[in-house]
Order: C-alpha cells, then sequence, then structure tokens
C-alpha cells in the first residue's frame, strides 16, 4: 500500500540553502502581513509564514520539522490568534456595553493616545486583527501539512479550519 | 442600546472563542472541553430565551457591525423567525452534547476526543450565525463554518464513513459555490449584500435576467446542501456511516438551518410576489415537494438498515416543509405548518436518530431484522422510539399530527387537494415502515417464516445496503445504557408529546403571529 | 448584426471566459472517477468563479469604446491618482473574493486529507476500485 520508507537523501545545497531562507521568509511573511501600513493582510501574510515551515518539514523531514513546530505549540498559535482577532472585537463590545452604540473599531481612542503614536485610527485594531489572523492561518496550514505528509496508519483526517 | 440587543453577536462570537479555548484547554485536562462546551451552551440558551423575549415585546434586533451602517456595513438582525430557530438549534445542541458525552467514548478513539468536541462547537457557532446575520455573504462565510466542521465530523468515524465523508466534501462545496455564485449575480444587478436593501432594490429589476439566474443558483445551491430531492443523493451514505452523535445532530438542526437560509430568501428577500407572478414557480416547488414526500418514503420501505432508513425518512420530511412553503403564497398556514415541521421533525428524528445509535451501543446491532425482542431489552429506549415515530406518522396529539394538520388546512385554503392526497399516502407509507420497527422490537416473531420472503423480495445487496448480521455487528459495549444517554432520549421523546398538545392549543398564536408579520405575510391566523 | 455581437459577446468577454473555465470545472468534477481529479476539478471551478466576480468591479471609462475595453486603477487609495482624476475598480468584489479564497483553501484542505485516509484505508483512490474493495470487505466481514 504506502512504499517502503527509503532514507533521506540529505543534500547539502538544500539545507544549506533551505536554513538560510527560512528565516527570510518568515520575515517577508511578516512584511506582506503588516508592513507598509499592512498591504497584503492576515491570511496573505500568514500562507507565506506556514510556507516557510512547510519548506522546512519537506526538506529536513517530519521529525525535525516537529522539533520547530511542536503540536502543543501549534495549538497555542491557533487559538492566540483567534483570540487576538476575536478579542478586538470584544473589547469593543465591552467598551460599548456601558454607552449607547456600539463603538466604530477602529476609532479605539484610550488606547492608541496612550500607546503615543500619532492619531491615525485604524492603527492598533487593524493589526491586532490582521497579525491575529496570519497566526492562526499559519499553525492551520502547518498542522494540516503535518497531519497530510505524515505516513502513519490510523491518522485522524480533517485537521484545522 | 440595550444590553439585549448584543446578546445575539455575544452568543456568535463567544461560540467562536469557545471553540479554540476549548482546544487548549484538551492540554489540560481531557474531560475539560466537554464541560466548558456544555456549561457555555446552557448560557447561550439562557440568553436566547432574553432575545426571544425582546424580540416578540419590542420588534427586530438590528445590529451594525463595527457601527457600519448598513448597506455598507455586515447588520445582523433578529426577528421572530431567527430566535425562534436559535432557541431550537442551542436546545437540541445541548441535548446531543450530553448524549454525546459516553456515546463518543463507545465510538471514537479517545485521542481524538478532544478536537471532536472542538469541532462540534465550531459546527454550533457557524449554525447559530446562520441563524443570526442579515448579510447574503456573511451568511455564506457561516454556511462555509458549518458544512466544514461537518465534512470533518463525518470522516471521524473512520472505515466505511469516508468515502460518503467526500461524496458529502464535493458536492457540499459545490453547492455553497453555486450560492455564493448567486449571491453574486444578484450583487451585480442591484449593487449591495444587505437583505433589508436587497428587498428594496430587486422589485426594480425583477424582470433582469441576472437576478433571476442568481435566484435560480441559489436554490439549487441551498437545495444541495438541504438534501431536498432529487438533490439529496449524498445523505443516506452520511447519515448511515457518521457517528451518532454528529447524524443526530445534523438531521435535527444542521439542515434546518440550511433550510432556513431558503426560507429568507424566499420571504425576505425575494418577496413571495416574484415567486407567484414572475416566475410562476410556487406550484412547481409544491409538486417537487410532493415528488420528495412520496420518493423518500417509498425508498425507506426498502431499508433493512436502521439509519439509512431514519435518512431517506428524513429526506421526505424535508419535502413536508417545502410543501408548506410552496403553499403559502396562497394560504398563511401553509407557511405556519413549515414552521412547526422545523421543530417538530427536530424533536422526533433527533429522537430517533439518538435511539438509532443507543441501540448500536448496547445492542450492537444496525439490522432491522435482529430487533427481536428489543422492547424487553431496552424498554426506555424502544419506547421513546415508538413514541418518536408516532410524531413521525402523525398519530393525533403528538408533534408531527400537528404540522400535518397545518399543512392540510393550508391545501385545503389554498383550493389545492391533490396534496391532501399526497399527505395521508405519506401519512399511510410512514406508518409501514416504522411499524415494521415497532413490530419486531415489541411483537417478536419466530424468525424462521418471515426470512425467505424478505430475502426474496430484497433487491441485490449492493454495497449500499446494510452489513450483514455477523460479525461486523459485533461491537457492543453490552452495559446498560448509562443515564447521560438515556435522558436526552426521554427528554426529546415526551417533548414530541407536549409539543403536540402545545400546537394545538392557541400559546403559540403570539409567536406564529409574529413570524408571519415579519416574513412579510400580510395575513394572521 | 455587428451590434449584437458587440453587445453580447465582446463587451462582456470577462463573464464568457470565466463561465467557460467554470464550466470544465464543474464538468471535471462531476466526470471524472479519481478523487483528486475531482478536487482538482472543484478548485478550478472556484478559482473561476473567483475571476468572474473580481471581474465584476471593472467600472473605468472606457478606452476603446467599440472594443469594451475599460481603464481603472486598482483599488488603492493614491492621491495622486485621486488628484488626476483616476477611477478606482469597485474593491468590494476583491474582499469578497479573498474571503472565497480562504474558504476554498480550506475545502481543499479537508478534502485532501479525507483522500490521504481513504488512500491509506483503500490503497486506490479511483471511485469504482473503491466500490468494490467496500463489497469484498463487506463480504469477508472486516469493515
Amino acid at each position: 500500500m504506502t512504499p517502503e520508507r527509503r532514507e533521506n537523501k540529505r543534500d547539502v545545497i538544500i539545507e544549506v540553502t533551505t536554513n538560510l531562507m527560512f528565516p527570510l521568509i518568515l520575515l517577508f511573511g511578516l512584511y506582506v502581513m503588516i508592513g507598509t501600513g499592512g498591504t497584503g493582510g492576515g491570511f496573505q501574510g500568514g500562507t507565506i509564514l506556514a510556507a516557510g515551515f512547510i519548506l522546512y518539514i519537506t526538506v529536513f523531514g517530519h521529525e525535525k520539522g516537529r522539533e520547530k513546530m511542536p503540536e502543543s505549540i501549534n495549538a497555542l498559535f491557533k487559538s492566540l490568534g483567534l483570540f487576538l482577532y476575536n478579542g478586538a472585537g470584544w473589547i469593543c463590545i465591552l467598551f460599548s456595553m456601558a454607552t449607547a452604540q456600539w463603538l466604530n473599531m477602529p476609532a479605539f481612542w484610550p488606547v492608541s493616545d496612550f500607546v503615543g503614536v500619532p492619531v491615525s485610527r485604524s492603527f492598533l485594531v487593524g493589526y491586532m486583527i490582521s497579525v491575529g489572523i496570519g497566526l492562526t492561518v499559519m499553525a492551520s496550514f502547518v498542522s494540516q501539512y503535518f497531519d497530510l505528509a505524515w505516513k502513519e496508519e490510523d491518522e485522524m483526517g480533517g485537521g484545522g479550519e | 442600546m440595550l444590553l439585549v440587543e448584543h446578546f445575539p453577536v455575544i452568543i456568535v462570537g463567544l461560540s467562536m472563542f469557545l471553540a479554540y479555548t476549548m482546544l487548549l484547554a484538551g492540554y489540560i485536562n481531557r474531560r475539560l472541553p466537554f464541560f466548558m462546551s456544555l456549561a457555555m451552551n446552557f448560557f447561550f440558551l439562557f440568553l436566547s430565551i432574553f432575545v426571544l423575549n425582546h424580540v416578540l415585546t419590542e420588534g427586530p434586533i438590528r445590529y451594525w457591525q463595527g457601527g457600519w451602517r448598513p448597506p455598507w456595513g455586515i447588520e445582523y438582525v433578529v426577528d421572530a423567525m431567527n430566535a425562534y430557530l436559535l432557541i431550537i438549534v442551542i436546545s437540541i445542541v445541548i441535548l446531543g452534547l450530553i448524549y454525546s458525552k459516553r456515546n463518543v467514548e463507545f465510538e471514537i478513539e479517545e485521542r481524538k476526543h478532544v478536537t471532536f468536541y472542538t469541532l462540534i462547537q465550531l459546527m454550533a457557532a457557524g449554525l447559530y450565525g446562520i441563524t443570526v446575520t442579515g448579510d447574503l455573504f456573511n451568511m455564506f462565510i457561516w454556511l462555509e463554518i458549518a458544512s466544514l466542521t461537518a465534512y470533518a465530523l463525518i470522516a471521524v468515524a473512520g472505515g466505511r464513513a469516508l468515502r460518503p465523508a467526500y461524496n458529502y466534501v464535493i458536492m457540499g462545496s459545490i453547492g455553497a459555490c453555486l450560492y455564493i455564485f448567486g449571491v453574486c449575480w444578484l450583487y451585480s444587478a442591484t449593487g449591495t449584500l444587505n437583505f433589508a436593501d436587497m428587498r428594496l432594490l430587486l422589485p426594480l429589476v425583477y424582470d433582469n435576467k441576472a437576478v433571476q439566474m442568481g435566484f435560480a443558483m441559489i436554490v439549487v445551491g441551498v437545495m444541495i446542501k438541504a438534501y431536498i430531492f432529487p438533490l439529496h443523493l449524498w445523505q443516506p451514505d452520511v447519515y448511515t456511516y457518521a457517528p451518532s452523535t454528529v447524524s443526530s445532530m445534523m438531521a435535527s438542526v444542521h439542515v434546518k438551518v440550511m433550510f432556513y437560509i431558503l426560507l429568507r430568501l424566499f420571504y425576505s428577500v425575494f418577496t413571495l410576489d416574484f415567486i407567484r407572478h414572475y416566475i410562476g414557480l410556487d406550484l412547481v416547488i409544491c409538486w417537487v415537494a410532493a415528488a420528495a414526500i412520496l420518493a423518500g418514503s417509498i425508498w425507506a420501505i426498502k431499508q433493512r438498515n436502521l439509519r439509512r432508513m431514519l435518512a431517506y425518512s428524513s429526506v421526505s420530511q424535508m419535502g413536508y416543509i417545502l410543501l408548506g412553503v410552496g403553499l403559502s403564497p396562497l394560504s398563511p398556514w401553509g407557511l405556519v405548518g413549515a414552521v412547526a415541521h422545523i421543530l417538530n421533525h427536530a424533536v422526533g428524528k433527533g429522537c430517533l436518530f439518538m435511539c438509532a445509535g443507543a441501540i448500536r451501543q448496547q445492542e450492537g446491532l444496525r439490522d432491522i431484522r435482529d430487533f427481536e425482542g428489543l422492547g424487553k431489552k431496552m424498554p426506555h429506549v424502544c419506547a421513546a422510539f415508538t413514541i418518536a415515530a408516532f410524531s413521525m406518522i402523525g398519530i393525533p396529539f403528538t408533534a408531527g399530527f400537528a404540522s400535518k394538520v397545518f399543512l392540510i388546512i393550508a391545501s385545503l385554503d389554498a383550493s389545492q387537494y391533490p396534496f391532501v392526497a399526497v399527505l395521508l399516502i405519506s401519512g399511510l407509507l410512514n406508518l409501514v415502515y416504522f411499524w415494521r420497527v415497532i413490530d419486531r422490537m415489541y411483537f417478536a416473531r419466530h424468525r424462521g417464516a418471515d426470512d425467505p420472503a424478505e430475502a426474496a423480495s430484497d433487491a441485490p445487496a449492493t454495497v449500499q445496503e446494510a452489513a450483514p448480521s455477523g460479525p461486523s455487528n459485533s461491537a457492543k459495549s453490552g452495559r446498560p445504557l448509562p443515564l447521560s444517554m438515556i435522558a436526552p432520549i426521554l427528554a426529546l421523546a415526551s417533548l414530541c408529546i407536549i409539543l403536540g398538545v402545545i400546537w394545538l392549543t392557541d400559546i403559540p398564536s403570539p409567536l406564529i403571529n409574529h413570524i408571519l408579520s415579519n416574513l412579510r405575510m400580510e395575513a394572521t391566523i | 448584426m455587428m451590434e449584437w455581437i458587440v453587445q453580447h459577446f465582446l463587451e462582456k468577454y470577462n463573464f464568457w471566459i470565466a463561465m467557460f473555465i467554470i464550466i470544465i470545472g464543474l464538468t471535471a468534477t462531476i466526470v471524472k472517477k479519481n478523487f483528486l481529479k475531482k478536487l482538482i476539478g472543484l478548485s478550478i471551478f472556484q478559482t473561476a468563479f473567483f475571476l468572474w466576480v473580481v471581474s465584476l468591479g471593472d467600472v473605468g471609462r472606457d478606452i476603446l469604446t467599440s472594443w469594451g475595453l475599460k481603464t481603472q486603477t486598482p483599488p488603492i487609495l493614491w492621491m495622486q491618482a485621486a488628484e488626476k482624476g483616476y477611477i478606482y475598480a469597485n474593491p468590494l468584489p476583491h474582499v469578497l473574493m479573498l474571503t472565497g479564497i480562504v474558504v476554498s483553501a480550506a475545502t481543499t484542505a479537508v478534502a485532501l486529507a479525507i483522500v490521504i485516509r481513504i488512500y491509506q484505508k483503500y490503497g486506490t483512490i479511483e471511485e469504482d476500485e473503491i466500490i468494490e474493495k467496500e463489497m469484498e470487505f463487506e463480504r469477508r466481514g472486516v469493515l
């Protein structure tokens, strides 16, 4: 059914290149996510981050990839991302329960005044949501790749969202 | 803005928040996610009762996300129909969770439990989201969340559930893509995605071919999701092989919420005017519904696997709701029957699927021919099965009788007499296939006289037929059923009778009148 | 005659092309027996659908009326372009389809996971071979 395991043939060029490129891919993903006013947005940046991890797992194999992203840290990132982008909404609901209306999310004045950045309305909340989405997307794609690429019997299908 | 107006968004947002918290909590303690989920869903039920109260006394809740006014922002609208459906969905999710605790320990491996409960909570979040949203694209998002988690939940069972799960993935994705395709056709003609705004703009463009195409595509897409005949082909395999909790939850609420999308489309986006006068589709819908009712019942008679029989029975019950919707341009009782049947079928079919799971867990039986003397071994479950089956058949003073009565009144009111005959015949057909099971359970007969007759009359066994009784049926727990599984079954069965009596009195009249006026039917009962 | 062709075909060439690819994808999903090919067909269907919707945002000024080409800038707020009077493409279809792409990716991931498990269990991903294997497993009482 499944082909018998071959020893992974190690190639110096591919390994060195991946070792060099992996942090640069992650940095580029962060840039796409929030750099220069957040041109890419959450999903795109998260996908590039996940692509970096997937490259690492493809080249170095499943076990060493697991060292870079253990299962519990993966779940932590999934949930952390969701807490960030859901939490942005929750903060606004909590602040607007006492007042008359549902607060405009970018107009989250108290925090941006405190941080001291120029009054750019969508600064903090927009970035928070982007980063949250990006983290969840990255963690989901990496965990799906682990599930799909693991050649063991009796593996659960249907990874994260 | 009152506190109660925040509740729909709190229910939906907190569901998603909770699902991922459960994922983390699973690392602390394996049993924690179940209790968290149960506690929070009880809290949501509590909130949704306040929502229903507010909607009935003061009017619909309109909630603008982020303060952006519609039609540019996403709006959540909760009126009487939404609040009613929300309470039904939350209640059935709670009952399903209580049932699932011991069932999941029996059917699914230990290491998958945390992700199973997370997926169930995510599916519940998706269903709550579809119920409360007021924006067409937002509805697509929640629809996909509910569907993707359902695909994964069905595939958790492994084994024979994998190919039907893949089938469902492909067909369900085509359905959802057709839905959003239709929405984009409507967007191209009107420029808005909000329900209320589209309702104002559409009458200006009814003759536009794009609008009619959009309507057709949305209807076909939702028909695939809500397994309305003839687009139901993925459903029987899926309900037969999925885990019992998932089957019962999907048959009770998942499909109802998909049907609710159709209701919203017919009443709040396109008025009944469009369906009756511009494309003259209302009688066609009625005849498709009649075909669904009869075909589902006839196929159910042929089945030997209990859950496959219940799955085909669900196809026929969807026909009832569609018949009510189709008769509603001519008579408001049609919509009353459809809305009533949403609740009655959820209660009855949920109970039946839970009984099937319980029978499989305790005795290891799937095939109807093996149910000899089950009435003595599992008295509570069989009693509940009988009551729920009577509700499906339409015996007086059960819930199903009420919705049948409303539909018959609707057909007489609309002067469409063939549908009265269809409803009565389908009651008889339901009686045939349910009585087979009840007969086997209670009035045990000697095996020899029956087998040749049954074996000769069955169609040649294809893969879709049940596994023959033998070593494959032997997985059973052998212990008596725990209370946490019997309690929801008995609760649902007693609800069948209680609701049956309530529907016949005057108590639900204010709710029904509010639903009718919120869905813009200018008639009251 | 020429106006009929121009009005119905040339002005709406984007919709025709996208619809053609949608039909190809849908046909692949329905007709092919291999599970992966079905999934590829679904992916083609969804991608062409995104193309259809994004091309709805085409609202610029006509530069060649007879050929139906329009000109507009991408929907990014650029002060110099706004001062010169350029028209922006409608950003709403772009944003909606970003979400659609995410949904499509998630669906593909779930479907691939199920295909992997089917392959582990049955050793094949052709639909008719799987049905035969199911019947064989059922006869032997394995499943």
